[in-house]
């Protein structure tokens, strides 16, 4: 028993580490993306190949796989993010299917069958194989990432984002670099959703294209839209209860889907602005009016 | 000469919006742009800071071609501008909204900023003081926390104002200032505007209230169907009979 919270533990702090992610981009510079999963993926897969095939010690997999989809993040934003919004859906939702497909056809990532036998971290001749190591792990890569962020939307960049997300036009006329604003946040995004796909791999072992899908990208937006769009203690919330929830409603399996979706629209209608609202980490939304 | 438009044409397909456009605005001075419905205006506006091409003509700044350049590149060389339908943004508060007009200001290089660094916490301080300064110009320095979407309309005009001033701006380009206005908030308008006068900055202002724009401009441009129709001191512009006729009609069209 101690060992399945363990493990919803650590699937629920890899979700936290996506959803954060995409919020910057959703909830903080207001752009949209319906591929997100597409970087988890390639994070995961990166990390998972140079492992396996080239043992590459944990660290520098890492590092490899967050810089690739930093890398990827860029290339998909130079061209796309001056593109409208409905737009920017299209393209980022084309993206997801594209990695999916190359995942599910190439030889090199096994196809449908995936990758196995991924190592578990050693860092500094420590090993991460046991659980509650591997939380700790989570746990610290969480609180890194949540620390960045924080201090990023805090500051004047933050503000800058949330300029472009009200109004693009304004913003530019006020100085802001809006493209690159833009692609900035989305090569960060797309870094740190990378991070989310290398614990995953590292955890499970195992990993096939099943995992990166288009479900995995509705899900996390579903996250941030259901903690709060432009609030990190709502991405927090998000992934939490819609990792948690799936679990404790396993008994009403098939109408899991459902419940989704009444949970989704009873949200839209009492509270648009997601759980936490647009409140930063504060809790005010508790106190009375 | 701080800035100068020398034959500046935009034509939206058979529309004449701008038809060789030449005027000068003076370093410290009040210039008004008026003119009827549809003259040209603010599409003027919207090419001096770059958010419109131009069809041909040139722009200098403090003697430089601005041409080409990107509206936040203009905004770096100095300009800034409100809007005729007001453009808050909504999701931040009073404060936040004038914090982003110091954007251009912000000292700290890209990661340096993120860092919890004394250097960086007393630049934040030191802009939300001068936040609250230019806030307190406004008369809006109670509202600071409020969001911004909360204020009244005519607050929401002097929010805007104060956003544009945090920029420092060599040139602020008012685009209506007054329009949607009651009487009252158009007098604490003008009581504002004159205190910009004072304070030395050069003001592009387009106005429709004839006794706003006679109060407080030394100099005014009439625009009338893309055209430069007449231009001087506002004594001069009241009797100017192009300008009478552009408004209200020529004499000869008698009614029998």
């Amino acid at each position: 028993m101690a060992a399945y919270f363990l493990h919803l533990a650590i699937l629920a702090g890899i979700y936290i580490i996506l959803t954060i992610s995409l919020n910057l981009i959703i909830g903080y510079a207001g752009q949209v993306s319906l591929g997100h999963a597409a970087f988890y993926g390639i994070g995961a897969y990166t990390s998972a190949l140079v492992s396996v095939y080239w043992h590459f010690p944990f660290p520098l997999a890492l590092t490899a796989a967050v810089l690739t989809t930093a890398v990827c993040g860029l290339a998909l934003g130079l061209p796309t993010l001056r593109l409208r919004e409905d737009y920017l859906a299209i393209v980022t939702l084309g993206f997801g299917v594209i990695v999916d497909m190359v995942a599910l056809n190439l030889e090199i990532t096994g196809g449908p069958d995936g990758i196995v036998g991924i190592p578990a971290p050693i860092i500094l001749g420590l090993s991460f194989r046991s659980q509650p190591r591997y939380l700790g792990l989570v746990v610290l890569c969480v609180l890194s990432v949540l620390g960045l962020t924080y201090r990023l939307v805090q500051s004047y960049h933050g503000r800058a984002l949330r300029a472009i997300r009200d109004h693009e036009v304004t913003a530019q006329v006020m100085g802001i670099n809006t493209p690159a604003y833009k692609i900035a946040v989305f090569t960060l995004a797309a870094a740190l959703a990378g991070l989310a796909g290398v614990l995953y791999a590292h955890y499970i072992s195992f990993i096939n294209p099943e995992s990166f899908g288009l479900h995995t990208s509705i899900l996390a937006l579903c996250m941030v839209v259901l903690g709060g769009m432009g609030s990190l203690a709502g991405s927090i919330v998000g992934a939490l209860i819609l990792s948690v929830l799936p679990e404790l409603l396993r008994r009403f399996h098939a109408y899991q889907d459902l419940l989704y979706g009444a949970l989704l629209v009873g949200l839209l209608i009492w509270r648009p602005e997601g759980i936490m609202g647009r409140g930063n980490m504060s809790l005010k939304f508790l106190q009375k009016e | 000469m701080l800035l100068q438009v020398v034959s500046l044409r935009k034509y939206f397909g058979g529309v004449k919006a701008l038809d060789d456009i030449s005027f000068a605005v003076q370093s410290g001075e009040i210039l008004g742009l008026i003119g009827p419905n549809g003259a040209g205006k603010t599409t003027c506006f919207n090419v001096i800071n770059g958010l419109l091409p131009p069809t041909s003509g040139s722009i200098y700044l403090e003697g430089l071609p601005i041409d080409g350049l990107t509206p936040y590149h203009r905004a770096r060389r100095g300009l800034a501008r409100t809007f005729q339908n007001i453009q808050l943004f909504s999701g931040m508060t009073v404060l936040e909204n004038v914090l982003t007009g110091n954007h251009l200001s912000e000292p700290a290089g890209v990661l340096l900023a993120i860092l919890p660094l004394p250097k960086i916490k007393r630049a934040e301080a030191q802009a939300r003081q001068q936040a609250m300064e230019w806030l307190s110009l406004v008369g809006l320095q109670g509202r600071a926390e409020h969001p911004a979407d909360s204020l009244a309309y005519g607050e929401q005009r002097r929010l805007e104002i104060a956003r544009a001033l945090a920029q420092k701006p060599k040139l602020l380009l008012l685009d209506e200032p007054a329009a949607g206005l009651n009487p009252r908030e158009t007098e604490d308008l003008m009581i504002l505007l004159a205190k910009l006068r004072q304070l030395g900055l050069t003001l592009l202002v387009i106005e429709h209230d004839m006794c706003l724009v006679m109060g407080l401009c030394q100099r005014i441009i009439v625009l009338d169907q893309g055209q430069v129709i007449a231009s001087g001191p506002p004594a001069d512009i009241q009797r100017h009979p192009r300008v009478i006729e552009a408004y209200l009609g020529r004499e000869d069209l008698e009614v029998e």
